[in-house]
């Protein structure tokens, strides 16, 4: 099975009944099968919206009914979407958004592979903010991995984006579909609490539409009852600080991630295609020394676990971009980071990241 | 066993699906760790197309193939930009009709489309012809799990039309081809 239509099938799984989407290249599969599959699930809705701004309106609108809500979309039409992913954090709306990056800027390269939306993901849109991403490296985390991307948007009330890519989603490779995959709902709002005020956790309970609460939503900066209140300082700060911290306060609770040989002296720290690199390098070639952070989540990024390696000398990080979270690595460590930067389509080969590993020990 | 085989051809001949059906044969019927890749265009037809499937034993870490050792070449363009290099132990099936230059590594010619097209009234199942030829003539994939595969990916209708592209395939694979 293709990665991009086991990424529908795990938001399927998952209890997925709303997508709403414009479909472009790479990632055209996955809202192509849902168009096949949905109309025969019952209570579900697919609809092509009439472009992606669309999109993202029409899964904000479903998730407010309480269904489980997603888009896809690649290069330009994710550029498209961003000012109402910002309403989504604003307004704490759990949906799912499917990333298959190709190469970029414009229109760039649509049937080539890369990884140039992870900074985007995580401050496309105007404010401050925090979001969840995923990376799935194989066609079997496509599937557990959107299926996941439901439950943390629900638990979290927030976007949650699977930030796959066209190696990936074009891929195919076996697929084992469990029976069933766990599914966790939003916490209710607890009777006599207003709809934005948050619990412990810094989330708020969820009343969406006909549940018999009254609830404002709005993007604009609002109190607990979800009423404007834009010209308070205090407010505002107060609002955007837990938007970003219920997120970032959890992120080594829900840090989903593969460490192998804890005692290497040079660690690939790396996510999505460039995994797979890795693994042949590590796992199957044994280059000696050689150790790896495969991160599923990128964002929150879970910077704890660089301390994990205590005789690591050298941070190598592969992306098939000009360096994005070789930067967020290298905020974090006080030794070299060495990115590997491809871009152009192709994914790293063996030879390239064995070559890194020469750099860094000439460096070290 | 391993096998790393690479198709090409341009956009519309079936090189993705090709890929797709023998994946699939290796994968569910055959019981293989089986990764299928592409390089395509933007363009809906005609362009240069790669498909790519890695068959193994064991689990498949690095996905792209490199060094293929089984090549289905169905273009002239195609075996510029995909075949001309290959290394001298690997096999070659090349559509004798569409491919004019021949490589340096053992070669098998099938004339594919000439075939499908004066022998079956359609040209659309070159493909499969090739794929039959594959069966015999390599040992990458078994007569019976193509059969089952093929009969997974066709649309509904064409089923006798396809398993009889590939039978002749897989005697013109077996005879040994022509030049």
């Amino acid at each position: 099975m293709q990665g991009n239509i086991a990424s529908a099938e795990g938001a399927l799984a998952a209890g997925c009944t709303f997508f709403g989407g414009y479909p472009i290249t790479p990632s055209t599969e996955v809202a192509e099968h849902m168009a096949a599959r949905m109309p025969k699930i019952k209570g579900s809705c697919f609809i092509q919206m009439e472009d992606e701004i669309a999109s993202m309106a029409a899964i904000i609108g479903a998730a407010w009914t309480g269904a489980r809500s997603m888009t896809a979309t690649s290069g330009p039409g994710f550029s498209l979407m961003m000012e109402n992913i910002g309403y989504a954090v604003m307004t704490e709306t759990p949906c799912v958004l499917v990333n298959i990056q190709r190469g970029g800027p414009s229109t760039g390269q649509p049937t080539m592979g890369a990884q140039g939306d992870m900074m985007q993901v995580r401050f496309g849109s105007h404010g401050d903010y925090s979001i969840i991403a995923l990376c799935p490296s194989s066609v079997q985390e496509c599937f557990d991995l959107t299926a996941k991307a439901f439950n943390l948007a629900d638990r979290f009330r927030t976007p949650v984006f699977l930030m796959a890519d066209e190696v990936i989603g074009h891929m195919r490779e076996k697929l084992e579909i469990p029976d069933s995959v766990e599914i966790v709902r939003p916490k209710t709002l607890p009777e006599g609490m207003l709809p934005f005020t948050p619990g412990p956790d810094g989330v708020p309970g969820f009343a969406p539409f006909g549940t018999g609460r009254y609830t404002h939503v709005t993007g604009l900066t609002h109190d607990e009852r979800g009423y404007p209140d834009t010209t308070n300082p205090a407010r505002h700060d107060a609002l955007v600080r837990r938007l970003v911290s219920k997120i970032e306060d959890a992120r080594h609770e829900i840090a989903d991630y593969t460490i192998v040989n804890e005692d290497a002296e040079y660690v690939f720290v790396c996510y999505g295609a460039p995994v797979r690199t890795v693994k042949e390098v590590v796992d199957k070639r044994k280059v000696p020394k050689t150790g790896y952070l495969q991160l599923r989540i990128v964002w929150p990024f879970p910077e704890e676990l660089l301390k994990r390696f205590p005789k690591c000398r050298a941070f190598i990080v592969p992306e098939m971009n000009l360096g994005m979270i070789v930067r967020e690595v290298g905020r974090h460590v006080k030794i070299p980071v060495i990115p590997v930067s491809r871009i152009g389509g192709e994914l790293h080969t063996p030879e390239d990241l064995i070559e890194a590993v020469k750099i860094a020990e000439s460096t070290t | 066993m391993r096998h790393e085989v690479r198709f090409s051809g341009f956009g519309g001949q079936g090189i993705i699906l090709s890929a797709v059906i023998l994946g699939r044969a290796a994968a569910l019927y055959d019981d293989k760790h089986v990764v299928q890749t592409q390089v395509y265009g933007p363009e809906a037809r005609g362009g240069a197309s790669m498909s790519a499937v890695i068959i193994d034993d064991e689990p498949i870490l690095y996905p792209k193939v490199r060094d293929p050792d089984t090549y289905v070449i169905m273009s002239q363009q195609g075996f510029e930009k995909y075949g001309s290099n290959p290394r001298k132990d690997a096999v070659m099936l090349l559509d004798s009709d569409l491919v004019h230059d021949r490589p340096s590594c053992p070669w098998v010619g099938i004339a594919a489309t000439g075939v499908a097209k004066k022998e079956l009234g359609r040209e659309i199942v070159a493909n499969i012809i090739m794929l039959g030829a594959l069966s015999s003539a390599t040992p990458v994939i078994s007569g019976k799990a193509l059969e089952k595969a093929i009969l997974d990916s066709v649309p509904k209708g064409t089923e006798e039309l396809n398993l009889k592209a590939m039978k002749r395939g897989q005697e013109l694979g077996s005879a040994g081809g022509s030049s």
